[in-house]
């Protein structure tokens, strides 16, 4: 059952991208959604009876090379359940939307056939997020890891005849491979110590890498630590977090069930997801874990701060995506797995609701992704209305905090409210140094997303209608293909928090993840998270109700105070509003001089040196020789004569010299 | 010093000389007399070395047949004396040099020299006692080195031949006679019979 | 007395003019035919003067071909001489050099 939830989105990819013409396009389509809803059936089937018991379902043999070993293979184990169903489901219902949002897609001339390339890609990159969750070795994870790259590349790129859409598609793909190059790094230090890259042989020798010393480069460091901090590298690239987050919102130059599905729900979660995984290794690396929490703290911060001034109505969602994960990590790095698994499970639901509501509001505006142009949408698609603000309501962490009404032991909320909830008294229950940085950061983030978030839906759905009166009067609401999957995704954003609230971080996290997630003999976390002082457990709620307050003054009540705000805060403004200006100084530092080796070595060293050499030996040395050599052949007999002598000459002269013959 | 040496020193000195005129004279003709002289001093000494059989050979052939082709390739190419005037100063130097240098070299070599221990036993033919050189050459070449003998033999023939070859030439402005063309001529397509009635005429 | 080494010494001579011929005129074909009959001629001495001291007659022998084949050789270059001459109306060997590499 498992080969079939991992190949059939495979062999729906290549049924719609080779067998359309066959087929023809609806039923190419059809069938390749309609493969994928069988392995998100399968996924749940999968999830809800699993029972805690590690399987090892072998495919095919892959290596055999002196001791590296590695098969093709599944490991079925609760992590590897949980995201089988995120991975199918939101996948899913991306394909169900797409084919209604990506008909009579305005980039592409009347036509030209381009929806069954996109399914076909959509159905590549799920194959390869799945061959990465559910791989039993390093290299699986990593060939998995690298093709949702690739995916990721040709999706932003879809629209091929944008400059921009390609600029951004190599751009994904170049900051992704950064940090693919760590990850690769951690892999090879790892079978340099372990003499192996399956997961049982990894996580059995982590106790062992703890004690060991590593010399790498100049330096002795501790080798788990060492390993652990490469793997994070991929999982920063690949997860967007700080310093290398600069492709997220280029990324939504690509067709937004891409965003839904790439951005907000899978390719970005595959760095927790190998965090988690690899947990065995990372609970004994203190100083990484350490790391790992000030990088996550920071990029929720940082990207909720950007995303309070961004005008498309994408790029809010992009960077709430990127300040979301940095909460993954955050709980990640306190020793929580299970939180930032469960914020995992949650988010997708309604981050991807979010994305697509986002497309439905884009394609009822007529293609229009400026908020600035919207405004008082919610009479004219309503679904879509109730969709986001049930998706706001879920991301803003909207819940009854307190234990002042509970169903037993879970509290009552919005999913995000549970999950979100859960990390933050958990970065409190750490009780170290940059934990309380993490809890100041996250509590901060939080006001902060319920701000922005707000602000989106006050200022798509409320308000007076701004921008093109001709794409207000036509707006309304899309098929029943597009609107089916935000209220799936709705319904989930409301109740997938409680339902599995109790799996996830409440009493019956250890059977749940029984040794999925390794949890080290010191951390209690998680435990103690459950008792933090009821004050800062309801903190975030108060950030929460801070942000939308602030949001419905500054868009409601008072509209104009923002530009007000912004004219007087010019500076703030326009750092926030270029993003800290991250991509100048990564142009300015990295591109350019790049750009300089390219061209000195294209130059100098491609033309001067190569070129030069082997032009300066046929064009000079060569016909210098030639001529020097042509002068021996003047024609004159004489001068034959003359050459013969000498070398007879000289021929004598030597057989005296050397006393050839007595 | 007995009439053996003077003679030898005469013959050697008058062969060196002359051969030295023929490099340098300016007339051709002056060159191939020279030439002739050099060969018959030579010739002397070869008499001296007990040789007189090769001796006559290249009186009769050197002297009588090549230096004679010579001096009439000489006149017959009707040479323009005028330019002729050498330009011999030009690489004078390195050729006397490169000619010194080999005198020396040879000289060297000829004052070291000394026969090889078993030379006696390695000669190819023994001088007969008794005979005239002519008769114990006459022995040889027809006996052990007929093949050779035969072979010297076409390669004059292949020397006539080319000779020929080389510098015969048709000339196109004068009749010749193609017997078998004339032979194979068809009658039916060269003669027309016609017949004439007695006084009538063509 | 006169010994093997004085007849050497002259066929060395003659030798080194011949070469001396060879190269050193400019203006005219028949000199370096006429030098390398001399040079011919110096080896000739040579094998006559090494039978005679050596009591061997293979030498004079060898002579006597070689005297065949000079004399091949020198009808040979007159004849191409003839033909150089009839084309180029000169036998100077100053400008002869169609043969340039």
């Amino acid at each position: 059952m498992e080969t079939v939830i991992l190949f059939g989105p495979l062999l729906g990819a290549l049924i719609a991208g080779f067998g359309h013409r066959l087929l023809g396009e609806r039923l190419a389509i059809t069938l390749a959604t309609l493969l994928l809803f069988l392995s998100a059936a399968l996924s749940w089937w999968v999830f809800l009876t699993f029972d805690g018991q590690t399987q090892h379902i072998p495919i095919m043999r892959w290596i055999e090379s002196g001791s590296l070993s590695v098969d093709w293979s599944i490991r079925l184990d609760r992590l590897t359940a949980i995201m089988l169903v995120v991975v199918t489901t939101v996948s899913s219902l991306v394909h169900l939307y797409s084919v209604g949002y990506m008909k009579d897609d305005p980039q592409f001339p009347k036509g030209e056939s381009y929806t069954p390339r996109f399914f076909a890609y959509l159905g590549f990159f799920t194959f390869a997020m799945l061959a990465l969750v559910t791989s039993d070795n390093l290299l699986q994870m990593y060939f998995g890891w690298e093709g949702v790259g690739v995916a990721s590349y040709l999706l932003i790129g879809f629209y091929y005849r944008k400059p921009s859409a390609n600029a951004a598609a190599i751009k994904a793909f170049v900051v992704n491979r950064v940090g693919d190059f760590g990850f690769a790094i951690g892999i090879f230090a790892l079978f340099y110590l372990v003499d192996g890259i399956n997961f049982s042989d990894v996580f059995a020798a982590g106790p062992k890498l703890a004690e060991t010393q590593f010399h790498f480069l100049w330096m002795d460091v501790n080798a788990v630590e060492m390993v652990t901090f490469f793997l994070f590298i991929g999982a920063m690239g690949k997860s967007a977090q700080l310093f290398l987050h600069t492709w997220l919102p280029d990324a939504m130059e690509g067709p937004t069930p891409v965003s839904a599905l790439i951005h907000a729900a899978t390719m970005v979660t595959a760095g927790v997801f190998l965090v988690s995984r690899m947990s065995p290794l990372f609970e004994f690396a203190p100083g990484t874990l350490a790391f790992v929490t000030v990088i996550g703290a920071t990029t929720a911060f940082i990207a909720a701060s950007i995303g309070l001034v961004q005008n498309d109505i994408k790029r809010v969602i992009a960077y709430s995506t990127m300040s979301q994960l940095g909460y993954m990590f955050a709980a990640a790095g306190v020793g929580v797995y299970q939180a930032a698994m469960f914020h995992l499970f949650t988010h997708a639901f309604f981050k991807a609701m979010l994305f697509l509501g986002a497309g439905s509001v884009i394609t009822a505006m007529h293609h229009e992704q400026d908020m600035r142009a919207y405004g008082n949408l919610r009479k004219k698609i309503p679904i879509t209305f109730w969709a986001m603000i049930i998706g706001t309501l879920a991301i803003t962490g909207v819940g009854i905090p307190t234990s002042l009404m509970k169903f037993g032991d879970i509290p009552i909320g919005f999913a995000g409210f549970l999950s979100k909830d859960s990390i933050i008294e958990s970065t409190y229950a750490a009780g170290t140094g940059v934990g309380q940085y993490a809890w100041v950061m996250l509590v901060l983030a939080a006001a902060m997303t319920a701000f922005y978030s707000w602000r989106l839906i006050f200022m798509t759905f409320y308000g007076p209608e701004k921008g093109d009166k001709h794409a207000h009067e036509h707006a309304h609401e899309s098929g029943w293909v597009m609107t089916v999957p935000l209220i799936v995704l709705a319904i989930g954003a409301t109740l997938a928090g409680m339902l599995w609230y109790g799996d996830f971080v409440g009493a019956g996290s250890q059977a749940f993840f029984g040794n999925s997630v390794f949890t080290g003999a010191e951390n209690e976390v998680l435990h103690r998270a459950h008792h933090v002082p009821e004050l800062i457990a309801s903190a975030p709620f108060f950030a929460m109700l801070v942000g939308f307050v602030l949001a419905w003054i500054f868009y409601i009540r008072a509209p104009k105070i923002p530009a007000a705000l912004a004219g007087q805060f010019n500076v703030l403004y326009r750092l926030l509003l270029n993003k800290y200006y991250f991509d100048e100084i990564y142009d300015f530092v990295f591109t350019q001089n790049a750009k300089r080796l390219g061209h000195f070595l294209w130059k100098r060293g491609d033309g001067s040196v190569i070129d030069g050499t082997i032009n300066g030996v046929a064009l000079g040395l060569v016909p210098r020789v030639t001529r020097l050599a042509h002068r021996l052949q003047s024609g004159y007999v004489y001068h034959y004569a003359l050459a013969t002598v000498l070398g007879l000459v000289g021929l004598l002269t030597w057989m005296s010299i050397s006393a050839g013959a007595n | 010093m007995g009439i053996t040496a003077v003679a030898f020193y005469l013959f050697a000195l008058v062969s060196v000389v002359s051969g030295l005129m023929v490099v340098i004279s300016r007339n051709p003709v002056h060159s191939v007399l020279w030439l002739v002289l050099a060969f018959f001093s030579s010739a002397g000494l070869f008499v001296l070395l007990g040789a007189e059989f090769v001796a006559m050979l290249l009186v009769i052939v050197y002297m009588g047949a090549v230096a004679v082709l010579f001096l009439f390739v000489v006149m017959m190419l009707d040479v323009d004396f005028a330019e002729l005037r050498g330009q011999l100063a030009q690489y004078l130097p390195l050729g006397l040099l490169i000619g010194v240098i080999l005198l020396m070299e040879l000289g060297l070599v000829f004052s070291q020299w000394s026969f090889a221990p078993g030379h006696v036993a390695a000669r190819a033919a023994v001088t007969p006692e008794g005979v005239t050189n002519t008769a114990a050459l006459g022995q040889l070449i027809y006996t052990r080195y007929i093949y050779l003998f035969q072979a010297s033999g076409l390669i004059l023939l292949v020397a006539m031949i080319g000779a020929i070859v080389l510098t015969m030439r048709h000339r196109t402005n004068i009749k010749r006679q193609d017997i078998l063309e004339q032979i194979y001529r068809d009658p039916a397509a060269s003669m027309d019979l016609k017949d004439v009635k007695p006084g009538q005429g063509l | 007395m006169i010994g093997l080494e004085h007849y050497l010494i002259v066929a060395a001579f003659l030798f080194v003019i011949g070469i001396f011929g060879i190269f050193l005129n400019r203006k005219n074909v028949i000199v370096i035919l006429m030098s390398i009959e001399l040079m011919l001629l110096a080896v000739n001495i040579n094998f006559v003067a090494f039978s005679s001291f050596l009591g061997d007659l293979a030498g004079q022998v060898f002579t006597l071909f070689i005297l065949t084949v000079a004399a091949a050789e020198a009808a040979i270059g007159l004849a191409i001489l003839v033909v150089f001459f009839r084309t180029r109306g000169t036998i100077a060997v100053d400008d002869a050099n169609v043969m340039k590499g």
